[in-house]
C-alpha cells in the first residue's frame, strides 16, 4: 500500500509538469483557435536559452530576465510573422504552420547553443523530503514538490491575470468571440501578440522544470507529446482542465506502468495516456472540461 | 493556344464522364507515363533512382491514402506511418510464413491488414473530429509502434528488430537493380492511383466529400455517416500499408519499427498539405517537394561550403537545413494555402486564354 501511495504520488506530481506544457497549448487554443504544435519547441528553446546564458556567466535573475525577454520576443515574431498573414486559413492549415514552426525553432536553439546534453540547476534538489517520508515510509521527491508549488502559483496567477485585469477580461471577450470582441473595440492582434508572450512565459517555467529534472536536451521537445493526451482528456480550452488532465493522466501512466507494465514486456508509458484518453475521448467527446459543441445545418 | 478545348464535343455520357475529358489532358498524361516507364529507366542513374526516385513515388502512395481520408472524408489523421509500419510487418510474415506467396498478394494481404487496424482506430470518428481526432490517431502511431516492438511474433524474434527484408520476385523474375525496383514502384503506384483517382470522383468520392462539408447534412440527405468514415479509413489505410510495404521492400531494404516513426507521419501530412489537401495530383508533387527538399537543401549547404570557404560545420548546416525546412512550409502556407495542385490549375486557366488577356 506504501508503494501504492508512493507511486500514485510521483505520479500525480509528475502530472503536474505535463499540465505546466499543457497549459501554454490551452492559452493559445483559447485565444486564438490555434492548435500550437510548436509549443514543446517553445519549452526547449526556452531551456537551452537559459542554460547558454548561465554558461555564459550570467548570474541566476538576470539569466533569467533575458530569457523571460527572448520568449516574450519570439511569442512575437510568432504572432506577427506566422499568425497574422494566416488569419482566416482553416484550421488544419494553422496547425501545419505550427509544425513548421517547431522546426524552425527547433533549428534555431541548436544553431544559436548547440546540441549538447547540458544539466540545469535551479537548485532544488531531487531527494525524498524527510518529514513526510519518515512517519509515514512513502518518500516524496522535494523537487516534483517544488515544481507542483510553483504550477500552482502559476495557475493562481494566470487565473487571477483572466479575471481582474483589464487585459485578461480581453482576452476571455476574445476567446469567446472573435468578432463580438473586435466589434465592442478590443484590438485583437494585441491580445494575440499578448497571448504569445505569455505562453512563451509559461514554456520559460516548464523548460526550467523540465530541464532541471531531465537535463536540456533535444528530447525535451517530445514533452508536447506526453501534454496532448492531458489536452484531450481536460479539453482543449479549459484551463482547470490542463491541471486535472494532467493529474489524471501523470497518476494512470505511473501506475499503469508499475502494475501492468511487467504483464506486457513494459515501456507502456509511451501510448497508455493516449488510450487512456482515446478511451475517454469516447465517452465524452469534448473532454473533461471542454465547451460543449452544438452543431447545426 | 495549346491548351484549349474548344471544338472538343462530347457524343456520349462514356465521353462525358471521362476522366481526362480534354485531350490536351490525356495526351499530357500519355506522355508523362511514356516518360516515367521508357525514358527515365533508359538514362536515370542508380542514385537517382534509390535516392529519389523510389522515395518519392512510395511516399506519394501514401500522401495519396492520407489524402483520402483526410482531403476527401476530412478526417485529420497522424497516425500514417503506422499504418505503413503495419502494411510493412505484415506483408514481411505473408511471405515468411506463407510459403510460395506471390509477392504483390503478399503486399496486398499487409495493405488489408492495415486496412483493418484502420478501422479499429477509425472507430472513434464516429464520436469526435478535429484535432481531438487528430490526437486520437496519435495513440495509433505510438500503440502500434510498440506492438511490433514488444511482440516477438511480428519480427519472428529477431532480437535486433531490424529484420533484413526478403528479396523481391514475381513469377521467378527477381527485382534487384533499382531500375527495376523502379519499375515495380511505378507499376504498383499508377495502378493505384488511377483507382484513387476513380474512386473519388465516383460514389465513395462524393460520400466522403459530403461527410467532410457538413456531416449533419450528409447523414440527412441518407449518407451512412459509420459506412463512409469507417471506408474512408480502410481504403485510407490499405494505400498506406501498401506504400509501407513498399517502403520497407523497395527502398530501405529492411523492415524495423523506427523506420515509421511519427516524424514520418508529420512528414507526409506536410506533403498533401503543400501539395494541396483534396486533390489526387497534391499527392505527387507534395511528396516530390518534400522529398527533394532536404536533398537541395544539403546539396546548397555543401556548394556553399565548398564555393565560398564558408566551412560551415556539419551541425550548423543540419540546423540550418532544419529551420529552412520549417520557414518554407511557414512560406507556402502563407503564399499558397491551398497547396502546389493550386498553382497548376492557375496555371491551366492562364493557358487556356494565352496568349490572350482574357
Amino acid at each position: 500500500m506504501q508503494f501504492f501511495f508512493e507511486v500514485l504520488i510521483g505520479g500525480l506530481l509528475s502530472g503536474v509538469m505535463y499540465s505546466l506544457v499543457a497549459l501554454g497549448f490551452v492559452l493559445i487554443y483559447k485565444a486564438s483557435g490555434v492548435f500550437n504544435f510548436a509549443q514543446g519547441s517553445l519549452v526547449f528553446f526556452a531551456a537551452l536559452t537559459f542554460v547558454g546564458l548561465m554558461e555564459h556567466g550570467l548570474p541566476f535573475g538576470l539569466a533569467l530576465l533575458v530569457t523571460l525577454l527572448a520568449m516574450i520576443l519570439l511569442g512575437l515574431l510568432i504572432e506577427k510573422f506566422v499568425l497574422r498573414p494566416l488569419v482566416n486559413q482553416p484550421q488544419i492549415s494553422l496547425f501545419m504552420a505550427t509544425i513548421g514552426l517547431s522546426f524552425l525553432i527547433e533549428g534555431l536553439a541548436q544553431l544559436l547553443w548547440g546540441a549538447n546534453v547540458r544539466g540545469l540547476d535551479i537548485g532544488i534538489q531531487d531527494e525524498p523530503l524527510a518529514w513526510i517520508a519518515d512517519p509515514t515510509g512513502i518518500n516524496v521527491s522535494k523537487f516534483d514538490l517544488a515544481a507542483a508549488g510553483i504550477a500552482a502559483v502559476l495557475v493562481t496567477m494566470l487565473a487571477l491575470f483572466f479575471s481582474r485585469t483589464r487585459i485578461g477580461r480581453a482576452l476571455r471577450a476574445v476567446a469567446d468571440d472573435h468578432q463580438a470582441a473586435l466589434a465592442v473595440g478590443i484590438p485583437l492582434q494585441q491580445i494575440w501578440a499578448i497571448v504569445w508572450a505569455v505562453a512563451g512565459f509559461v514554456a520559460l517555467v516548464a523548460g526550467l522544470l523540465w530541464g532541471a529534472r531531465n537535463g536540456v536536451q533535444f528530447a525535451l521537445t517530445f514533452v508536447a507529446l506526453k501534454a496532448l493526451p492531458v489536452l484531450i482528456l481536460g479539453g482543449f480550452d479549459s484551463v482547470p482542465g490542463a491541471i486535472v488532465g494532467g493529474l489524471i493522466i501523470g497518476a494512470t501512466e505511473k501506475l499503469a506502468e508499475v502494475y501492468l507494465g511487467p504483464y506486457v514486456g513494459g515501456g507502456i508509458e509511451g501510448w497508455f495516456p493516449y488510450v487512456l484518453a482515446l478511451i475517454f475521448l469516447l465517452v465524452r467527446p469534448e473532454g473533461l472540461f471542454g465547451e460543449k459543441i452544438i452543431r447545426r445545418i | 493556344m495549346l491548351y484549349r478545348e474548344a471544338g472538343q464535343f462530347k457524343s456520349s455520357y462514356a465521353a462525358d464522364s471521362a476522366i481526362l475529358p480534354i485531350r490536351q489532358d490525356r495526351i499530357g498524361l500519355v506522355l508523362i507515363l511514356v516518360v516515367a516507364f521508357v525514358i527515365v529507366p533508359l538514362t536515370a542513374s542508380p542514385y537517382l533512382f534509390s535516392a529519389l526516385l523510389i522515395p518519392c513515388l512510395i511516399l506519394s502512395l501514401a500522401a495519396l491514402g492520407l489524402n483520402l481520408l483526410t482531403g476527401y472524408a476530412g478526417q485529420l489523421s497522424l497516425g500514417t506511418a503506422a499504418f505503413m509500419a503495419v502494411g510493412a510487418f505484415m506483408s514481411y510474415n505473408f511471405i515468411l510464413r506463407v510459403p510460395g506467396i506471390p509477392l504483390l498478394l503478399a503486399f496486398a494481404g499487409g495493405g488489408v491488414m492495415a486496412a483493418a487496424v484502420g478501422i479499429v482506430f477509425g472507430l472513434p470518428s464516429l464520436r469526435i473530429r478535429g484535432f481531438y481526432l487528430a490526437v486520437a490517431t496519435l495513440a495509433a502511431q505510438f500503440f502500434i509502434l510498440w506492438c511490433l516492438t514488444k511482440v516477438g511474433w511480428f519480427t519472428n524474434y529477431n532480437p535486433s528488430g531490424v529484420i533484413t527484408a526478403q528479396p523481391m520476385a514475381i513469377l521467378g523474375y527477381a527485382f534487384d537493380t533499382p531500375q527495376e525496383k523502379y519499375l515495380l514502384v511505378l507499376s504498383i503506384v499508377t495502378v493505384m492511383a488511377l483507382a484513387a483517382k476513380n474512386m473519388v470522383r465516383g460514389n465513395i468520392g462524393r460520400q466522403w466529400m459530403a461527410i467532410r462539408d457538413m456531416d449533419v447534412a450528409a447523414e440527412v440527405i441518407g449518407i451512412r455517416p459509420m459506412r463512409a468514415k469507417l471506408l474512408a479509413f480502410a481504403v485510407s489505410s490499405f494505400y498506406c500499408g501498401v506504400a509501407g510495404a513498399l517502403f520497407a521492400y523497395a527502398y530501405l531494404g529492411t523492415v524495423e519499427p523506427e523506420a515509421y516513426n511519427l516524424d514520418l507521419s508529420f512528414r507526409i501530412l506536410f506533403m498533401i498539405i503543400i501539395g494541396g489537401v483534396g486533390t489526387v495530383l497534391g499527392a505527387f508533387l507534395g511528396s516530390a517537394f518534400i522529398v527533394v527538399l532536404p536533398i537541395a537543401l544539403s546539396v546548397g549547404v555543401a556548394f556553399l561550403n565548398n564555393t565560398l570557404r564558408l566551412n560551415i560545420p556539419s551541425s550548423v548546416g543540419s540546423n540550418l537545413e532544419l529551420m529552412v525546412f520549417g520557414g518554407l512550409i511557414i512560406f507556402f502556407l502563407i503564399v499558397e494555402p491551398h497547396g502546389l495542385a493550386r498553382i497548376w490549375q492557375i496555371t491551366k486557366e492562364k493557358l487556356r486564354l494565352w496568349p490572350f488577356p482574357y
